[in-house]
């Protein structure tokens, strides 16, 4: 499984995203799991990358939350709901499980 | 160049979005104001805002007045237009005036860094508190707990502990 966090130094979210991802994979018992990290440093980046806000986590490349439609590409961060509607600068730690969890389960039956 | 704890706040006029301008001075009376630089796009500004509009609530009574200001750059980050402050402002059922700093100026001229920054001035317009609404966004049991220790010692002319602490959120974005 492969864990990327895109990041822009604009966002201070970035290390208690870091820490999320950490704990969710400690918690499914997937503490081997690397999580790298990507800076994006301008608007050629985001553009590059689809960048629609820090952090965003990418899990084998897939988004952890699909971006809407209409959202803008850019430096800016990222805006996520709680499972109970609160906003959040991170993802809700439930999403980050099942998101992990569902590529882990993908991961074994591929192999 | 940062407003200093104790420094007279530059006065300003701003349009809110029902077009009515809004100034420092004209709170002739006010005990204290509230100056929060927020933003429609922030996550950080997002979380804090029911909390402010508590505060702003639970004060009023007691003359305390409170300014939201834009003044990210609307044109790469089209979420903060005037539109959409509007839209907002009616969808939300806002009752603090929200102010749009378009020339980014009163920004530049308190020293704001990021969404939300908290500026708490007394009656002389002196810059009396400066930084978070609280300790922790994602706690709304907080309550916006250091902007209300502020107002409380404004109003009571007792000195207030935490004159600063370090704002919390989006940068602004400037121009």
């Amino acid at each position: 499984m492969n864990v990327e966090l895109l990041w822009w130094e604009g966002c201070p979210s970035t290390e208690r995203a870091l820490a999320a991802v950490r704990e969710a994979l400690t918690d499914l018992g997937l503490e081997a799991v690397e999580v790298s990290t990507r800076e994006i440093k301008d608007d050629g980046d985001a553009v590059q990358t689809g960048f629609i806000g820090s952090p965003t986590i990418l899990i084998d490349g897939v988004d952890l939350v699909p971006a809407a439609a209409n959202e803008q590409i850019g430096l800016s961060c990222r805006v996520y709901r709680r499972r109970d509607g609160r906003v959040s600068p991170i993802p809700d730690p439930d999403d980050l499980r099942e998101a992990l969890r569902g590529a882990a389960e993908r991961a074994e039956v591929t192999r | 160049m940062s407003l200093s704890i104790g420094q007279v706040a530059p006065d300003f006029a701003l349009l809110d979005t029902e077009g009515r301008k809004w100034s420092v001075a004209s709170y002739d009376g006010a005990p204290a104001t509230v100056v929060v630089f927020t933003c429609n796009h922030c996550p950080y500004a997002l979380a804090w805002q029911d909390r402010i509009a508590e505060v702003a609530d639970d004060y009023a009574a007691r003359g305390v007045r409170v300014l939201a200001v834009n003044s990210n750059d609307a044109d790469r980050y089209p979420r903060d237009s005037l539109d959409a402050m509007k839209d907002r402002v009616s969808r939300e059922q806002w009752t603090i005036p929200y102010l749009h700093d378009a020339t980014q100026e009163v920004a530049r001229a308190y020293g704001a860094t990021v969404t939300p920054d908290v500026f708490v001035l007394d009656a002389e317009d002196r810059l009396r508190y400066r930084g978070a609404p609280d300790a922790d966004y994602d706690n709304p049991g907080e309550r916006a707990e250091w902007l209300r220790e502020a107002l409380n010692s404004v109003l009571s002319g007792s000195i207030l502990e935490r004159p600063e602490t370090k704002p919390v959120g989006c940068s602004i974005k400037w121009k």
